[in-house]
């Protein structure tokens, strides 16, 4: 028996990311503990926040940010703007056609990234220290001053329309979109993000624009850096990408909602070897007081470890299927539980009869005393791994500031975990597992019942 | 869809990136997440070899008696560290008649071993908060883990443990190799562009073994058992056989006292002899394979030549490729980019990969969507002219420089990712480079020349080098064919 305890290597004062608050314009910083890595709460002159890793050791710069609103505030009928527009950010702006702004950003290696999700356009930039300035140029030009000149913007549609050709027979795809469209009839999360053949082609420059205008504001803007960079520089480079857009955001309202359909399953027929079962109920609000708990509850069932329950019954013990999850996904207007796996055609119903009945167990017993510690053991465990990279840390350091968790959450989240009792998890586990899941299956329909197999 | 990025080059592709996954990997595990939600977290997983560049980290390298190679990489910003083992095995060197076998076996080394028995090392890895996968390649089979510092002699425990140890009953392989068919099914069976991609391959390579798919062929995976996979497990795995990288908040002198009581006690348990595959004849003739799928809404065409790798390449010849893979390939900036999709508005992306990390002879690629009523004659004609202007007119020194700045500056960006780090070793030293060929290799590419990118591309990328595959969804009829 090989002992998990630590031995050999003593742990080293682990290098926390403490928190500090720090303001450009009156420079105030707090002490910080020796061999800690500090989140400064950075204010630029203009008044813009931004949380900061100075990291000097590595000559690079990882900024991420966020701007509420993504394909949720696309035109009801023309879904795709929002991913369109943040396609076209680096297609030509301010004194530089496309051309040329691709060959300023490649000769200095500089990566610069841009998306839309459900909720939130999102954005991250990558540069040596070296070249700093020639990339938040680039980026503020993106953010401000695009082009969307014609013929960048049918050259992308083009390119767009032509991955929404392929999706039109991916089982993936058609699975994830009937579940979508079924769940949230007439509200946006219903309506696919990258656009549909039919909408792409309508979307105009005044459209991407209009999005534009709309989101790309300060109000919502969260922003995290990582890397070879002082806070009084951080500041400036702030003002100069974000200090111009407009204060106010004007967004469309989205309603709540809950996903609709639980306890339908749609079938797709598609001539593939392989189907794909998508499944997904009502979850929890990552500011739910029970959220911490389901975190737990979907560790034990589908989380990330070789050792969950849905991993073992259908991968292991069955051989159904190569990958098998389950994940909370809290979104802005609707929080959910969704699970999903893949497997051949005479066994579909045999996998999607296991994980109905798994999730059933769980929800009438609860996760066991075992399971519980070694769940709580994981989560806070591998949450280190989640810093091991500016990128990544930038990434967590914007999240953070979405899901409005404090500037000291890194040194509070593990405390969290640890606190989830198993009376929280049993009934968190119920609250979660058990209110029916709305089922699509893409697939081809076995010749001959199944067999169990 | 997904691909497996660059290797080499994570860091620069592009933002739209290419449909063709250049490297076939396998891997015990993927987030089926990431494909419902439509990302593409697994890109970050693979790709392999470029190195530090001046200023990077202080790197240990040493051999235990029995042969193990040892390369440690530290980075003390956090304490974690990543674990690797590599093994110089891959699908390159399995039997004929047993494709996918190295892959099958590294689903099985998660089976337990007769002291650490089924899901032991699993199931602490998930008390720990390890983080673990595996992978195959053609070339090499690697394994890791991600874990706090105070952990490392544990995994280097269990790890050492399963070099030899490994216990496998029907009853653990049978419902293994059914998870495997279901990954074959997921990775290419569901997929016409990577079904076509096994074709090209299997095409392109005459004689050697990397013409077949990492995966296997289907008819041969279903067939493969528990003694093949032993088999294959004592006759390769082995320390003599063996690359352990460890990258993170460690130094060499902490290691290799722990390499020695762990990996150490482990004997060699067979010769492991030079690396010989069956090479390729030189190739002579220009070869098309059309596949039909009814599933196919985007036509697509792809090309592979057959050319030196890092391994076989002459000096210099293989970073002269890097540079012209990118220069011909390499994002918007690209000469493919910018005259099939932007001034000829033929296609909807177009670009070109290089897989210089190989032990044998390997791929140079290029593809192409075509929009909406462009014929591939047309496509590929114009697809050829930009080829043949830059073999017989070479490239620009503006072009030149930014690929080198890409490349370079990507060994920097590794810097800031171990796992990166631990990969680019790992790939280089179970293909046959050295650590100080891996470290060195920023200022190879910084002494590439125009002349010699035109140079490769004038010897290599020879049409009767080449195999073209087109992705249609019917076949053309045979009175069309004629008319």
């Amino acid at each position: 028996m090989i002992a998990c305890a630590p031995n050999g290597l003593q742990a080293r004062n682990p290098r926390r990311l403490l928190p500090a608050v720090m303001s450009v314009a009156a420079v105030l910083m707090m002490p910080v503990a020796a061999q800690a890595t500090t989140i400064e709460r950075v204010v630029s002159p203009q008044g813009i926040e931004a949380w900061l890793v100075q990291e000097p050791s590595v000559p690079l710069i990882a900024l991420d940010f966020a701007f509420r609103g993504g394909a949720d505030q696309d035109p009801v009928n023309k879904p795709g703007v929002a991913n369109m527009a943040t396609s076209l950010l680096d297609e030509g702006a301010g004194e530089l056609d496309s051309k040329s702004f691709h060959e300023r950003v490649e000769a200095k290696a500089i990566e610069l990234n841009f998306n839309a999700t459900r909720d939130q356009t999102t954005g991250s930039l990558r540069t040596l220290s070296a070249h700093q300035d020639e990339a938040f140029e680039l980026l503020r030009l993106s953010l401000t001053a695009a082009h969307f000149d014609p013929v960048d913007v049918e050259r992308i549609r083009e390119q767009l329309l032509s991955g929404l050709r392929r999706e039109t027979t991916s089982p993936n795809e058609m699975a994830s979109q009937k579940w979508w469209s079924t769940a949230f009839p007439g509200h946006p999360y219903g309506r696919p993000v990258r656009g549909s053949i039919e909408s792409v082609p309508t979307i105009t420059t005044a459209d991407l624009r209009d999005y534009m205008k709309r989101v790309f504001a300060r109000d919502t803007l969260k922003i995290a850096i990582v890397g070879d960079v002082d806070a009084a520089t951080a500041g400036k480079l702030i003002d100069k990408v974000f200090g111009g857009l407009p204060a106010k955001s004007s967004l469309v309202s989205v309603a709540e909602m809950k996903p609709q359909g639980l306890g339908q399953k749609i079938s797709i027929d598609l001539d593939v070897p392989q189907s794909v079962l998508m499944l997904g109920g009502i979850g929890i609000a990552r500011n739910d007081p029970d959220f911490m708990a389901a975190f737990v509850v979907n560790h034990v069932l589908g989380g990330g470890s070789f050792s969950s329950r849905l991993y073992h019954e259908v991968r292991e013990v069955r051989g159904l299927a190569y990958s098998v999850f389950s994940a909370l996904i809290p979104l802005d207007h609707a929080a959910l539980f969704m699970t999903g796996t893949a497997t051949r055609a005479d066994r579909t119903a045999q996998t999607l009869e296991v994980l109905e009945s798994e999730i059933h167990r769980l929800a009438e017993t609860g996760p066991t005393e075992d399971e519980l510690v070694k769940s709580k053991s994981f989560l806070t465990g591998s949450y280190g791994l989640r810093f091991d990279t500016s990128g990544k840390i930038a990434a967590q350091l914007v999240q953070i500031q979405i899901d409005d968790l404090g500037i000291d959450y890194i040194e509070k989240r593990n405390g969290l975990v640890e606190a989830v009792t198993m009376a929280d998890v049993k009934r968190v586990a119920k609250r979660l597992l058990d209110g029916g899941m709305l089922v699509t299956v893409v697939g081809r329909p076995p010749v001959t019942p199944a067999k169990g197999g | 869809m997904f691909s497996f990025g660059s290797p080499r080059r994570r860091g620069c592709s592009p933002a739209r990136a290419h449909p063709f996954g250049q490297r076939t990997v396998a891997f015990r595990s993927f987030s089926h997440f990431s494909r419902v939600f439509g990302a593409i977290a697994v890109a970050s997983m693979i790709m392999a070899c470029g190195p530090a560049g001046a200023g990077g980290p202080q790197i240990s390298h040493f051999t235990l008696d029995n042969g193990l190679e040892v390369v440690v990489i530290p980075d003390h910003r956090t304490p974690v560290v990543t674990h690797m083992i590599w093994y110089r095995v891959g699908s390159a060197d399995e039997q004929a008649g047993k494709s996918g076998l190295a892959h099958f076996l590294e689903h099985l080394m998660f089976k337990g071993t007769e002291k650490n028995p089924a899901g032991r090392f699993s199931e602490t890895l998930a008390t720990i908060g390890g983080q673990e996968n595996a992978f195959t390649t053609a070339d090499y089979t690697g394994y890791f883990q991600r874990i706090a510092r105070e952990y490392l002699p544990t995994v280097m425990e269990f790890e050492a443990d399963r070099m030899t140890g490994l216990v496998l009953t029907d009853a653990n392989v049978l419902p293994e190799r059914d998870v495997v068919l279901e990954e074959y099914n997921m990775r290419v069976a569901n997929s016409p562009e990577a079904r076509l991609g096994e074709q090209v391959t299997a095409a392109l390579y005459l004689n050697h073994p990397y013409g077949r798919p990492v995966i296997g062929w289907r008819p041969e995976i279903e067939k493969l058992n528990r003694e093949d996979a032993l088999a294959f497990y004592r006759r390769f795995y082995t320390p003599n056989n063996a690359v352990v990288v460890i990258a993170g908040d460690v130094t060499g002198a902490e290691v290799k006292p722990l390499a020695e009581k762990t990996y150490g006690k482990v004997a060699a348990r067979s010769e492991i002899g030079p690396r010989m595959r069956p090479q390729e004849p030189p190739p002579v003739a220009v070869r098309q394979v059309t596949m039909a799928d009814p599933r196919v809404a985007q036509p697509s065409l792809q090309r592979s030549y057959l050319v030196p790798s890092s391994t076989t390449a002459k000096g210099g010849e293989s970073e002269a490729l890097e540079v012209l893979a990118h220069v011909l390939g390499g994002g918007e900036t690209s000469r493919l980019y910018r005259t099939l999709v932007i001034e000829q508005h033929l296609a909807t992306n177009a670009g070109g990969w290089y897989q210089g990390t190989a032990l044998d002879e390997t791929r140079f690629g290029v593809y192409a969507s075509p929009l909406p009523g462009v014929s591939f004659a047309t496509l590929e004609t114009a697809l050829d002219a930009v080829i043949a202007e830059v073999a017989e007119h070479g490239i620009a020194e503006v072009e030149l420089d930014r690929a080198k700045t890409r490349l370079i500056a990507d060994a920097v960006y590794a810097q800031d990712n171990q796992a990166t780090m631990a990969r680019w070793y790992g790939a280089a030293l179970t293909t046959g480079a050295t650590v100080e060929q891996v470290a060195a290799w920023p200022k190879r590419v910084g002494a590439v020349t125009a002349d010699e990118v035109r140079d490769a591309a004038r010897t290599w990328l020879d049409k009767r080098r080449s195999v073209t595959g087109y992705l249609v969804k019917e076949l053309p009829s045979p009175q069309e064919k004629h008319s």
